[in-house]
């Protein structure tokens, strides 16, 4: 199992990066793993990864982007709750990548 | 996908109680993943399956994690229609009191939160099961 030292503590992580115990995560951890993939995240990221954690925290479950993109654009409104948006943000796709960060498995249906 | 605009009814027959087996787990996981190909995606409830919608589910004792929420957020997939069958629960001494209010937001109906547990005979389910073009068991 892989592991990534972030000020000092060791996390594991799976063999695509994303964490093993979802309790280990902090905004720390979050900010290391954003750059990993050379990204610096802002409040429109964080706002993105706190859904994230909400919706996970609720169903169990990491959405889909399909289902991400519809319900930020519920909850934030159309500007917010579209692909091109989500997708400047998390370049490698806002399901796979803002999922990581948020410390959540891979989404399910993520092909 | 080669079949572009293909929409196919699909059926997801749940009969096995939630945990001691892998069964419902690894069906609402191909659920999702079929999600994304975006057909007319159903579930049916029938038999030990119908405790899979119980309410209150407890999994602390026995090590595994409670995934029952996940059936909230079907509507999301635009999942809507759970059929459970009537018998199945009767058998059991349940009735629809005792399983979760699962719901979905109907976006075509200004969101509104609509019950996605429909109760259905044993008959019922057979003409559910004949009008589907694919039927997976778990």
């Amino acid at each position: 199992m892989a592991t990534i030292n972030v000020a000092g503590k060791d996390v594991e992580v799976d063999e695509e990066g994303y964490l093993t115990n979802l309790a280990d995560w902090n905004e720390e951890i979050g900010a290391f793993l954003a750059s990993q993939d050379e990204l610096e995240l802002t409040d429109a990221h964080w706002e993105i990864i706190n859904f994230l954690r909400e919706y996970y925290d609720e169903y169990q479950i990491a959405p889909a982007v399909r289902v991400l993109t519809k319900a930020i654009g519920k909850k934030m409104g159309k500007d917010k709750g579209n692909s091109k948006y989500l997708y400047e943000l998390f370049p490698y796709g806002p399901g796979k990548q803002a999922c990581r960060f948020a410390g959540l498995p891979k989404p399910t249906g993520c092909i | 996908m080669s079949e572009a605009g293909v929409i196919k009814k699909f059926l997801y027959l749940n009969r096995k109680a939630p945990y001691g087996t892998i069964y419902a787990l690894e069906s609402l996981e191909v659920v999702l993943i079929s999600a994304a190909f975006e057909q007319d995606v159903s579930l049916a409830f029938v038999d030990d399956g119908v405790f899979q919608l119980k309410k209150d589910q407890k999994t602390d004792a026995i090590g595994m994690k409670n995934f029952s929420p996940i059936y909230n957020a079907l509507g999301d997939y635009d999942i809507t229609k759970l059929y459970v069958e009537k018998e199945s629960l009767e058998a059991r001494g349940l009735t629809l009191d005792d399983l979760m209010d699962v719901t979905y937001e109907d976006e075509d109906d200004d969101w509104a939160e609509k019950p996605a547990i429909q109760l259905v005979s044993k008959t019922e389910m057979a003409d559910i099961m004949e009008s589907q073009d694919v039927v997976l068991s778990f």
